[in-house]
């Protein structure tokens, strides 16, 4: 075991070297000279000059890559150019709110996904099939900031009910915060919700017509408990694996709808920071979310260590 | 009983929204620094937090703000300002003399301060008396006055700004009406009542809330929802709609900044390899295909002021011996035969802004009727930028937001080593002339100086000018007292909800 987890630690330091490389290398290949970016519209020579000298920039690639690199291994992420607040703030400060966004749109799209796939099965090529279909096949083709801006004429100018925008912290006022997430959430969770429905309806139709189901009928069982206790519970683990790979994409796809809903979360953070010139943040902010991912892709090989003993011999 | 009440509540919630201004900005500000603040969006908040030596009126007029009375020596060197008294800064330190003294040699000396082009002709700063402070220059300088109704002219806590240093904008403390509360990056900056305030009479609210949202037809669904009380930058498409709502206001000002073509003359050999930048007559014929009015009405929906020069038609400024030319497609035919191009080519780059797209369809499509083939560049803004300080660009569509006195206009475009002169424009009389403009405090000889760079500049056309935005601003109907200054600010000293 303590083998095995020495093993894996020791591939994540080149790979999280590796990584960083090529945060830093990627980010200088973007057009444009940061320093001009940051100095905005005046673009002062002196502050050009001085912003240069700052950041390193008018000094070879290697030793800037040395400066962010020491920076962070002493933990220090730097220190986001336009607004002077460390980076490792502003994603403690953003994490949270993607995080919660991506839940809420993860439950709305199981909670419609499943129901949805379910209904469509049992009442195959009925009009309740047709109409989930269709549901699944708008859910896929509508693009987020359009549906976003819908929702928002409707249920924010048009009926007043939700408000058209923003953050509330559900730690401030818990009621206005899902008040805020909710129309986001529905626009986030709406297209994997058609994804669910689609794999959640084929993997039922194949339960349902397996032998153990027709004796479960046979058994003169209530087709409500056939459906929903025998039928539903083998359908539903390919579903959540789904799920699981689908709450990555859904972090990454909350830039737009965090964008069009303007939620100070993570998306919105590294879109901003990539358009500011903004590099330190872009660069702690890729970094971080590598990190994180090399994190849980180790701790799903643990897991996998524990439960599956051939990898023990 | 439970009527009552609740109408109780449904009061004291609505006099509590009341006394908050929420008021929704195009783009998230950056850092809330006087002296190293570079955005245009920044200076909106500015204008609640930190009051400024002087202001401007509606008319551009200077009228005093922390000063109360100012007077230039004889030889135009050095400029004596007389401070309102009993001012004092949101930590309680006092305003007088010695920290105005404090604040303008930060904005002159401290690093990466971004005022330092303004004040460079600053040669040293004096307190005269508590009350009194004098401003030591090198030479004239007549946009000082100007310069000192925007940032070089906010007031910041020395004692605040001394324990902070380089943070100070993560939690500015000055002597505006407001103090600041918190700001969460990319969601809202809070600002509360400041009950020391000098002129307390003239606030109404008990706190803003500036909400950066990007995307204008989300800002107006806040503002049509009523979750913001005030928004700008609305898109003109949007106007007519709001107009005809009772219960909105939509207020219009025309720019002190510009939309404009400026064009590679000198800035790299690329320039003499186009016949756009090699010879004037091709330049007065793109020029002449141009119908300013039409593309004022297709590119910006009509909400704009055609110009032809770094200032609108309206200011004093204004050179009238230039005056707009009219769209003449055959004489600019006639034009392209004599300069021996009669279909020339040239890229126009573009920032990937809507507005500047558009403005670069039109103009394609106008130029296209005397022969020119325009091809489009849509370029990344930073990356436009870079391409045109290097030289590496024909034609390019470019934005300029606009300072109060014509020199924060024209100096850094069109001298010889204006650090954004990117057409590579460079003579000697019209250096001279804007010098003169610079140095000289009549108004009538400053006049007369833009006059005669006008009709230069309109000969050599380093760049055409187009038009001059309005800055479009809708809000509830029940506020009042908005003053309408061209320098897009919004002032909230006698704003009110009624």
């Amino acid at each position: 075991m303590l083998r095995f987890l020495l093993q894996r630690l020791a591939t994540i330091v080149p790979t999280l070297f590796f990584v960083s490389v090529l945060i830093f290398g990627l980010q200088q290949l973007l057009p444009g000279d940061p320093a001009i970016a940051l100095a905005g519209e005046d673009r002062d020579p002196d502050t050009v000059r001085y912003l240069r000298a700052k950041f390193h920039l008018d000094e070879p690639l290697p030793v800037r890559y040395w400066y962010w690199a020491s920076g962070v291994l002493r933990g220090d992420l730097g220190e986001s150019v336009r607004i002077q607040k460390p980076v490792t703030e502003l994603i403690l400060e953003k994490l949270p709110v993607t995080l919660q966004l991506a839940t809420m749109a993860m439950l709305i799209a199981l909670a419609i996904g499943i129901t949805a796939g379910i209904v469509s099965a049992v009442k195959k090529d009925t009009w309740w099939d047709y109409g989930a279909n269709v549901f699944a096949l708008w859910g896929l083709s509508t693009p987020n900031f359009w549906l976003g801006i819908l929702l928002i004429l409707f249920f924010a100018v048009e009926l007043g009910w939700l408000p058209a925008s923003g953050y509330v912290s559900p730690f401030e006022d818990l009621k206005a915060n899902l008040a805020a997430m909710i129309m986001p959430a529905f626009v986030l969770g709406n297209a994997i919700a058609a994804v669910l429905m689609r794999h959640t309806r084929s993997a039922m139709l194949q339960v349902l017509s397996s032998d153990y189901v027709r004796t479960a009928r046979a058994k003169g069982l209530n087709e409500r408990v056939v459906v929903l206790k025998h039928a539903l519970r083998n359908a539903l683990i390919p579903i959540i694996t789904l799920g699981a790979l689908e709450f990555g994409t859904l972090l990454s796809g909350a830039v737009l709808t965090e964008q069009v809903f303007s939620i100070p979360g993570f998306g919105k953070l590294i879109v901003d920071a990539v358009f500011n010139r903004d590099y330190l943040v872009v660069q702690g902010v890729v970094l971080f979310t590598a990190t994180v991912y090399i994190t849980l892709n180790l701790l799903a090989d643990l897991a996998y260590f524990l439960v599956n003993p051939r990898l023990r011999v | 009983m439970k009527r009552i009440t609740v109408l109780a509540f449904l009061l004291v919630s609505l006099s509590a929204s009341a006394q908050t201004l929420r008021i929704g900005l195009a783009e998230d500000p950056d850092i809330l620094d006087p002296t190293m603040a570079r955005t245009f969006v920044g200076r909106i908040v500015f204008a609640g937090l930190c009051d400024k030596l002087f202001d401007l009126d509606e008319k551009l007029n200077i009228v005093p703000q922390l000063a109360t009375s100012y007077q230039w020596s004889a030889d135009n060197k050095s400029l004596e300002i007389k401070l309102r008294q009993g001012v004092t800064f949101h930590d309680g330190e006092k305003m007088d003399a010695a920290a105005v003294k404090y604040n303008l040699e930060r904005h002159k000396n401290m690093k990466g301060s971004n005022r330092r082009g303004e004040l460079a002709v600053v040669s040293s700063v004096d307190a005269v008396d508590p009350s009194t402070v004098r401003i030591n220059l090198a030479a004239p300088f007549a946009p000082l006055l100007a310069a000192l109704t925007d940032r070089s002219g906010m007031m910041l806590s020395p004692k605040a700004a001394e324990a902070a240093g380089e943070k100070f904008g993560a939690k500015p403390v000055c002597s505006g009406p407001f103090r600041f509360v918190e700001r969460i990056a990319q969601d809202r900056i809070v600002v509360e009542r400041f009950p020391g305030y000098w002129n307390k009479g003239q606030i109404h609210f008990e706190r803003i809330v500036y909400q950066p949202i990007v995307d204008a037809t989300v800002r107006l669904a806040n503002l049509r929802s009523g979750q913001l009380d005030f928004i700008e930058r609305v898109a003109p498409s949007d106007i007519p709609s709001l107009r005809s709502d009772s219960r909105f206001k939509v207020a219009k000002i025309v720019e002190i900044g510009y939309q404009g073509i400026t064009i590679n003359l000198a800035k790299s050999d690329l320039a003499q390899k186009n016949p756009l930048g090699r010879d004037p007559r091709v330049r007065e014929a793109f020029e002449l295909s141009l119908d300013r009015d039409a593309i004022v009405k297709v590119a910006m929906e009509g909400e704009a002021q055609p110009g032809n020069q770094w200032v609108a038609p309206s200011n004093q400024y204004y050179g009238k011996s230039a005056p707009m030319p009219k769209r003449n497609v055959e004489r600019a035919r006639q034009l392209l035969k004599e300069a021996g191009v009669p279909n020339p080519s040239f890229t126009l780059m573009t920032p990937t802004t809507s507005d500047a797209q558009r403005v670069a369809q039109v103009v394609q499509a106008m130029a296209k009727d005397a022969g020119f083939d325009i091809k489009i560049q849509s370029t990344e803004f930073a990356t436009s930028l870079k391409l045109q300080d290097q030289g590496q660009f024909e034609a390019y569509v470019l934005a300029w937001s606009g300072r109060p006195d014509p020199d924060g206009n024209l100096h850094q475009f069109l001298s010889c080593k204006g650090p954004l002169n990117g057409s590579g424009y460079c003579k000697d009389d019209v250096e001279a002339l804007i010098n003169e403009s610079r140095t000289t405090l009549d108004p009538a000889r400053r006049a007369a100086a833009y006059d005669k760079i006008a009709q230069q500049v309109q000969k050599d056309r380093p760049v055409v000018y187009l038009y001059h935005r309005h800055w479009l601003w809708a809000h509830s109907a029940k506020l009042s007292g908005l003053r309408t200054v061209p320098d897009g600010m919004v002032r909230v000293q006698g704003l009110r909800m009624n």
